[in-house]
């Protein structure tokens, strides 16, 4: 077995058993990184030195017998919208293309404290709007699947260093799907955890309400192991619930005998690839022989949710971004006057898809529309909780779905047509809209490309995801060698 | 010719005496060198949240119990979204459609001196901005300007009154009781110079008898509440002249200027902002059980009309003196103090309102920073009362009291102005006196109650005034019967 291939727990047993060192491990890791990225593109900083001085003192803690937690000297990598202090946190973004904060994002902080050996920060789409990856001001990352096709996004970077063995573990955010939808698309798990589970502080926020961390991971296991470090109530974040921290690696042990897993219509219908639908089912068939119950529901406001996300979304996202004026830091046009400094600020420092969703929030907040717009969406929310409510209270553990209509899209095929791409994300904005714990792990493929399966359950139900994603999980696939792509694709590092 | 009915509303910012700012745990102090009260989250940097100051949101809660308000139990907080450098989130974080209090009322004299109700339609907590300091005079003459983020973020309360104002004097007589009462319950400093309150006017004018509102306009920038006043007056004026020659109001915001003494239009309606207010997402709402509201209120302390009643029931003090001392909540708290050491409100009010006051006007001090504490007043007027010393030197005493800061009695005795109480001391100066005064002695046992007066006299000069009247006139009685 290739280093790169162990899962956490088999790393902390080969680091127990003195197989090799965390300096080593980490250092290997760097080597691959130089030798894949370039190709790949899944890293905007690479922090080697940090990282080596990190895994160092890890090896020494191991030999002291004093190991912070089973990811102690473990490398991973985060997202580039995780506030990490001293290292540059750019959001994909020019206007904070020189950002260095002076704090660490909650989760991180938590990491560190427990021993993780942070690789680097891992590309997104431009705070985290979009669902390719091409969207961040630097580059598009690649698939390693097919490195002709998008990673998925906005985490597609974290998704893509975990399917690349880039790193062990990852951390990404999802606020509509953007840990989800690149987990499946890169044959990773990933878990968006319920709203409130993981502190937000010192996460760069695209949209406050809907905005939540994720995990990327190579088990559903080693999702479980790392969620447990970063999940808990923080002080700095008032929404951040102070429920308690699941035991999400006993959970994976946990039988699914006896369980009850909805499949609601609404997310089977038209628009939806046959062949995922397909493989959907094939993954209700593996449940059903393990002894769970497989039952029909409905959510009939489903179909709501892909115009609620966007009015909700990009309204916080307008009062979000609007902070970014050139005054205090990130980078700033200088310009005669303060009006022509906000404007040119902004006009060089924004993408296209940012300045869309800022101009489409803009306009649903603005007085005179507010009440059509955003006051409705609040009402389509609250309709559309009220169906998950009614479904996981009639007694259903957890509900069975598609990730996306189908598998990865080629880079470039859908940067012209912004409403396709946002079609996208039709079966995981729910989840977001209605706070809701959704898990993707991978199942199948089609034509190659990874195929994940969604399971979704009531907040605070992440136990009974690991449970039923322990039960369907499928020993995992490898990429191509990214090598062997590059050439024959004609791709140049 | 039409009469023409003013109708007022204010709005009032008070700054919240809390120790820390309102999202985060930088100091409010009001020195300081610019940009040195701040830290990520009150500079608004990517990725940072608010953290609500509980004791912001219990100060708002007595604002509005002092102010007979309901105290709504459950609010939120929404974002009010503009773009200026002293706004570090360009959003002001306060609340829109569920503030905090609710529907309160106070009561001012009106023109005939009977009491009206002003009512208060709601107070809302919110953050302050920062402030531009510019390179030249006035914005318009910089070449740059710099923000200090150092006031960012320090919790504000606005007062919105309804339009209950009929006139300059009401509103200002609405500004004034409001002030006490918010200096009273311990809310904010409420220092319109220093900016800790600050005032916003909505006028308009409708013919008498009518219920149909006019044409509205906001005036900003008012310094005083004199420069309110005159800004009301102004705008009376203005607004009446304009509908008299048939002109057409706009509904405006003017800004007052003090030099010129008017009011000067800054920006139409149309040219309004719009804020786009939505709940801020990052902050929970805030449930006030019913419990809290009690705790809250039992912080208060007595607000100045009920402080009237006693002082006026239990003292006996006239309507001026209740007035003075009312109107002064450090010489009202100083006041309690002494009360309770001291049984003689009245010796109390004519000390407090006499020569303490005459003494810290001299110094050009407020009264928060009266150098004398309590108990050594008391210590003083004992010794007075008693006729341990006379009253003219109880004045000395106190003057010094303030120039030197020592205690009374360190003072009375270095100035040996303790009266002879002792008997036998006395006995020997009274012989002596009645020895050298025979003719007077003689008259005095034969009755004639003028030789007494000379014979006090003379006893006074020898003991150098420090004998004790009473007890000498005691022992002339005896010698001479
Ligand atoms: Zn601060």
């Amino acid at each position: 077995m290739s280093i790169y291939d162990m899962t956490i727990n088999e790393l902390q047993q080969a680091l127990t058993n003195k197989t090799f060192t965390s300096y080593e491990l980490t250092k290997k890791y760097l080597e691959r990184i130089a030798e894949i990225d370039p190709i790949i593109h899944a890293y905007i900083t690479i922090t080697a030195d940090a990282a080596l001085a990190a895994a160092k003192a890890s090896d020494e803690r191991r030999a002291n017998g004093q190991l912070l937690s089973d990811l102690d000297g473990i490398p991973m990598a985060l997202k580039d919208i995780f506030c990490t202090d001293g290292i540059l946190t750019t959001c994909a973004s020019k206007i904070l293309a020189n950002f260095v904060p002076p704090y660490n994002a909650t989760c991180w902080q938590r990491l560190a404290d427990a021993g993780a050996v942070l690789l680097g920060k891992c590309n997104l789409d431009e705070f985290a709007m979009g669902s390719s990856t091409e969207n961040s001001a630097f580059f598009a990352t690649r698939n390693p699947f097919d490195i002709e096709r998008t990673p998925g996004g906005s985490s597609g970077g974290s998704a893509a260093a975990v399917s690349a063995d880039l790193a062990a573990y990852t951390l990404g955010t999802d606020t509509g799907g953007s840990v989800r939808q690149p987990a499946h698309y890169c044959g990773v798990v990933g878990i968006k955890p319920t709203y409130g589970l993981i502190s937000r502080f010192g996460i760069i926020p695209y949209a406050s309400s809907l905005d939540q961390a994720g995990v990327f991971a190579k088990s559903v296991y080693d999702c479980a192991t790392v969620l447990e470090v970063v999940s808990g109530h923080d002080e700095r974040d008032s929404t951040s619930t102070p429920y308690p921290i699941g035991d999400y690696r006993g959970a994976c042990r946990r039988d699914v005998k006896g369980m009850k897993i909805g499949m609601p219509n609404e997310f089977f219908e038209e628009g939806i690839d046959p062949r995922t639908i397909e493989i959907v089912n094939k993954a209700a068939e593996k449940f059903a022989a393990a002894g769970a119950e497989i039952i029909e529901v409905s959510l009939p406001h489903t179909k709501y949710a892909l115009p609620a996300y966007y009015i909700l979304a990009c309204a916080e996202a307008s009062s979000n971004l609007a902070r970014y004026d050139g005054v205090r830091y990130g980078v700033r046009v200088d310009k005669p006057s303060l009006e022509e400094i906000f404007c040119a600020t902004r006009s060089a420092g924004f993408g296209d898809e940012v300045k869309r969703r800022i101009l489409l929030g803009t306009y649903a907040l603005s007085s005179g529309y507010y009440d059509a717009y955003y006051n409705k969406t609040l009402q389509v929310r609250t309709l559309i909780k009220e169906d998950y409510d009614r479904v996981f209270a009639s007694g259903i553990d957890c509900l069975l779905t598609p990730v996306t209509p189908g598998p990865a899209f080629k880079l470039g095929e859908m940067l012209d047509d912004p409403l396709t791409m946002y079609m996208t994300d039709i079966c995981t904005v729910p989840i977001n809209i209605a706070g809701l714990a959704s898990l993707v792990v991978p199942f199948a493929d089609i034509e190659g490309l990874p195929v994940g399966v969604q399971l979704i359950g009531a907040p605070f139900s992440e136990e009974k995801l690991f449970t039923a994603a322990s039960a369907v999980e499928v020993p995992r696939r490898l990429p191509p060698d990214i090598l062997e792509q590059a050439a024959e694709k004609g791709v140049e590092r | 010719m039409t009469e023409f009915q003013t109708v007022v509303g204010l709005e009032f910012h008070a700054e919240l005496k809390t120790n820390t700012k309102i999202f985060c745990s930088c100091p409010t102090t009001f020195a300081g060198e610019p940009n040195t009260h701040v830290c990520p989250v009150c500079l608004g940097l990517p990725g940072v949240l608010p953290v609500l100051n509980k004791r912001a949101v219990e100060l708002a809660m007595k604002a509005g119990l002092a102010l007979n308000c309901q105290i709504s139990p459950f609010s939120k907080f929404d974002r009010k979204n503009y773009f200026y450098p002293d706004l570090p989130k360009a959003y002001q974080v306060t609340q829109y459609p569920l503030p905090i209090c609710k529907s309160g009322y106070i009561t001012v004299p009106d023109a005939d001196g009977n009491e009206k109700k002003i009512r208060i339609n709601r107070i809302h907590l919110e953050e302050d901005a920062g402030k531009l300091v510019h390179s030249g005079e006035s914005i318009s003459t910089s070449n740059y300007s710099l923000p200090d983020y150092n006031r960012a973020a320090v919790p504000l309360i606005e007062i919105v009154s309804e339009p209950d104002m009929a006139s300059a004097d009401e509103a200002k007589a609405f500004g004034d009781k409001l002030k006490l009462i918010l200096e009273y319950a311990g809310v904010s400093d409420v220092k319109m110079e220093q900016g800790s309150l600050r005032c916003d006017v909505n006028i308009s004018l409708m013919p008498k008898g009518s219920d149909k509102l006019g044409t509205k306009v906001e005036i900003k920038n008012l310094n005083s509440f004199r420069a309110m006043y005159r800004a009301i007056q102004f705008e009376e004026d203005r607004q009446r002249r304009m509908i008299e020659k048939g002109e057409k109001l706009i509904q405006e915001t003017r800004t007052w200027d003090e030099g010129s003494g008017r009011t000067l239009s800054m920006r139409s309606k149309e040219n309004d902002h719009d804020y786009r207010y939505f709940p801020e997402p990052d902050l929970v709402p805030t449930v006030i059980t019913p419990e809290w509201i009690e705790a809250v209120r039992s912080e208060l302390p007595e607000l100045p009309d009920t402080r009237e009643q006693r002082l006026k029931e239990e003292c006996g003090l006239s309507d001026y003196d209740c007035a003075q001392i009312v109107d002064t909540p450090a010489l009202a708290f100083f006041f309690d103090e002494v009360a309770k050491l001291f049984p003689d409100t009245k010796i109390i009010a004519n000390w407090l309102l006499g020569d303490v006051s005459r003494l810290m006007n001299s110094a050009e001090k407020e009264y928060e920073q009266v150098p004398i504490v309590a108990e050594d007043l008391v210590y003083l007027l004992d010794q007075a009362k008693s006729g341990a010393i006379n009253n003219n030197s109880a004045k000395t005493v106190l003057e010094e009291m303030f120039t030197s800061g020592k205690m009374p009695a360190e003072i009375i005795s270095e100035r040996g102005f303790a009266q002879i109480s002792d008997s036998a001391m006395l006995e020997d100066a009274v012989k002596a006196v009645i020895e050298a005064n025979e003719k007077a002695a003689e008259d005095f046992r034969t009755g004639k109650q003028q030789a007494m007066g000379f014979l006090m006299g003379q006893i006074m000069k020898a003991t150098k005034g420090q004998a004790n009247p009473n007890l000498v006139k005691e022992l002339l009685a005896k010698m001479l019967k």
